[in-house]
């Protein structure tokens, strides 16, 4: 996972390079955490360009980083999601409460 | 001998979290000789991770025990066996439900099975408690007609 912080916009970028399945989760889990607390964020962008496969592993990975941005009164915004990945966060009902954006580019 | 079935593997491994990966890949590997569709190899990833992750955190818990997975090709259906000798599902009807999960703690969504049975065409659950689980599931790779249209402006092939 790589993350930048642009401190103008309070806005905390989340960019996920590796698979999430349940192996995967405990160690992203605890970076976007560390990087969540540390910047505080208004809002958080999870750039998932680089995600070619996600399992139910990781609807409850977002669900719980939502939750945890919803109280410290930030949003949060998923990017460049591939196909594969779409098709799974729309099936869960993820894209009810968060905002799927296309074709954003991240530099 | 020739069996019942066009082709037919065999995968026997730890309950690791790291053999999750693994057994996707390799399923999706073997089955990908009936030429499906990128979307249809990767809603069979997406099950295969589904299936073998239950047997790892709900079946064997925190001891480590064996996960078969048996895939075998029949005409243009792939058919997966994902079995464990573990701890068994109480509840199937509960465990189907989707949102139920008795992990929550983990952050678990009680996705799962919902997952598997939209992703495939099949999916049945036989589990004794106490002897363990064995999840069967079925997906047709459908046969697309390839033709080979040759556009005026550019040579593309075109998948009607």
């Amino acid at each position: 996972m790589k993350s930048e912080y642009k401190e103008l916009d309070n806005l905390l970028i989340l960019k996920i390079t590796e698979e999430i399945d349940h192996h995967t989760t405990e160690k992203i889990r605890r970076k976007m955490d560390n990087e969540i607390t540390r910047y505080m964020p208004r809002k958080i962008l999870l750039d998932f360009n680089e995600v070619s496969f996600m399992d139910s592993a990781g609807i409850g990975l977002l669900i719980g980083r939502y939750k945890t941005s919803r109280l410290i009164g930030g949003t949060m915004e998923i990017v460049n999601a591939t196909p594969a990945v779409k098709k799974v966060l729309e099936m869960s009902g993820v894209t009810r409460i968060i905002k799927i954006t296309e074709g954003q580019k991240i530099v | 001998m020739r069996g019942l079935y066009d082709n037919e593997m065999k995968l026997e491994f730890l309950s690791k979290s790291s053999n999750e990966a693994f057994a996707r890949i390799t399923v999706a590997a073997f089955a990908s000789q009936l030429d499906p569709t990128i979307e249809e190899i990767s809603d069979i990833k997406t099950a295969v991770s589904e299936a073998v992750t239950n047997c790892i955190i709900h079946a064997y818990e925190d001891e480590e025990g064996i996960v078969k997975v048996v895939t075998r090709l029949i005409n243009n259906v792939v058919e997966i066996e994902i079995s464990d000798s573990g701890k068994g599902i109480e509840n199937i009807e509960l465990a189907r439900k989707p949102l139920y999960t008795t992990k929550s703690n983990l952050e678990r969504s009680g996705m799962g099975f919902t997952i598997m049975e939209s992703f495939m065409d099949e999916v049945n659950i036989n589990s004794v408690v106490g002897i363990g689980t064995k999840i069967t599931m079925k997906k047709a790779i459908k046969k697309e007609e390839v033709q080979e249209t040759i556009s005026e402006e550019k040579n593309t092939k075109l998948i009607v």
